[in-house]
């Protein structure tokens, strides 16, 4: 076969508008993540036994089924189970926001831990409520060594918005797949599809590269 | 009157008893120095004094507070009793000044000025007027651990805990932490200091404690437990660090 560059270039605005969505989608629901997260990881690293046993259970369960059976389960089961209906590009938002905040969860925990105990101890010696001493010293100083984490798990979060796919939210995958129904140029709309998704994906992480040496630290 | 009255202080790990029946009381203005060999409890005996370790039996008076008490109390005992400690654990995402002005903000609630203010005079009064602005990481461990005294100082405790403030320091650069604990010292401060620089503990201390497997073994001038060690163990001691 030879590759039809106008197939190629006229898909274009076509995925744009659905690259749009999933830039939409991507960066409502991974602050939102990170929040939930930050917060599952605070209990997680901190909480008495029982509380973060639950936070626990939140976290396996997320990261022990695959995020399509989520997305489908918030889309589909809410409604069969408490009459709760989302649309598609709500209910979509909420399962990106669910199922990132676990991961995130555990890197956050993972940064919490490896804060030496010695700033702690300064802060706690100086006469600091330990809440104080977690969201000045340990979080900030946590939270610097974690962007790199954190970053990896943006990346990830965004190229899992195409799997709301599953439900109709018209993102760029779902975009691209309309699109090749249309033209019957396989080929040239995932090429361009790939294309776009690498572009946001750079972005992202240059974004991320210059935060880190913004706050870096020894 | 004593700033610091500890009774009967047992601290137990387990069924492990590293401070064995502790009876000590410190005045104010005292320079006492805490000696002993690794693992006697110098350190558990200084962290219980801030209430960073709680006691297994006992109680430890701090100006009036306990440490048994609430934690608001425990907090108050904080204030009072500033703590420096070996690795300095300066907070790394902030610059010297930031760390020193952190007290105050914090813990003090005094306005941005007035802990800018407060924490410009202590950074200049160590010796680091030009590094203020500096991160941790760009500082010397020497300057680091002025630093840190800076920081303890802002939030204007009425005595101080130094845990080997300059064990990890190398040689040339423990003379300048020492002389700011020197100064400190002639201001009338109270301090407690646990230290292996046995020399520095002659020239500044008023009272000398050596601790052996969790007892205060000796509690005298240190002039005369140094030039006349009363005991084999003491004398041991001393020649293994001297
Ligand atoms: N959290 C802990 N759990 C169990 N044992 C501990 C703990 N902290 C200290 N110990 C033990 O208590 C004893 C006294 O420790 P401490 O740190 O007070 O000694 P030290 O006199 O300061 O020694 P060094 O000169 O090595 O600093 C040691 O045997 C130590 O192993
Ligand atoms: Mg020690």
């Amino acid at each position: 076969m030879t590759f039809d560059w106008s197939a190629f270039f006229e898909s274009f605005p076509g995925l744009l508008y659905g690259a749009r969505v999933t830039l939409f989608v991507t960066l409502v629901s991974l602050p939102a993540g990170l929040l939930l997260g930050a917060m599952v990881g605070v209990i997680l690293t901190y909480a008495p036994t029982p509380i973060a046993s639950i936070a626990q259970v939140y976290v396996g369960l997320i990261r022990g089924t695959p995020m399509v059976v989520q997305i489908m389960f918030i889309f589909f089961g809410l409604p069969a189970l408490m009459d709760v209906r989302l649309d598609g590009l709500t209910a979509g938002i909420v399962a990106l926001v669910i199922n990132s905040s676990a991961y995130l969860a555990e890197i956050v925990r993972g940064g919490l831990l490896a804060v030496p105990r010695g700033l702690q101890e300064a802060g706690l010696a100086m006469g600091l409520r330990f809440g104080q001493v977690i969201r000045y010293i340990v979080g900030p100083v946590a939270f610097r060594r974690m962007i790199p984490a954190l970053g990896n798990q943006f990346v990830i979060g965004l190229k899992d918005s195409s799997l709301l796919i599953v439900i109709g939210v018209g993102e760029l995958t779902r975009t691209g797949q309309e699109i090749m129904t249309d033209t019957y140029r396989a080929v040239e709309v995932w090429f361009a599809v790939a294309i776009i998704y690498l572009a946001m994906i750079s972005l992202m992480a240059s974004l991320l590269k210059s935060l880190e040496k913004h706050v870096r630290i020894a | 009157m004593s700033i610091i009255e500890i009774t009967g202080v047992v601290k137990r790990y387990g069924s492990v008893d590293v401070l064995k029946h502790i009876d000590l009381s410190i005045a104010s203005q005292e320079i006492v120095f805490l000696i002993g060999p690794s693992g006697s409890g110098k350190s558990t005996l200084l962290r219980c004094i801030n209430a960073l370790e709680t006691v297994s039996e006992g109680d430890i008076v701090v100006d009036g507070l306990s440490v048994r008490g609430g934690k608001a109390e425990v907090r108050k005992i904080r204030l009072e009793a500033g703590m420096v400690f070996q690795q300095f654990n300066l907070f790394p995402h902030l610059t010297a000044l930031e760390n020193v002005m952190f007290g105050p903000l914090r813990v003090r609630g005094v306005s941005w000025r007035d802990a800018a203010e407060i924490a410009e005079a202590l950074l200049i009064k160590v010796g680091l007027k030009e590094r203020m602005r500096a991160y941790p990481s760009e500082l010397s461990g020497g300057q680091q651990q002025r630093t840190a005294i800076a920081r303890s100082l802002a939030v204007k405790p009425r005595l101080m805990l130094f845990d080997e403030p300059t064990s990890a320091l190398d040689p040339e650069l423990r003379f300048e932490v020492l002389q700011v604990m020197r100064q400190l010292a002639e201001e009338g401060m109270t301090m407690v200091i646990v230290t292996h620089e046995i020399r520095f503990a002659r020239d500044v201390g008023s009272r000398l404690l050596f601790l052996d497997g969790g007892r205060i073994m000796h509690d005298g001038k240190p002039d005369q437990l140094l030039s006349d060690p009363p005991s084999e163990r003491l004398r041991t001691f001393l020649q293994h660090v001297a």
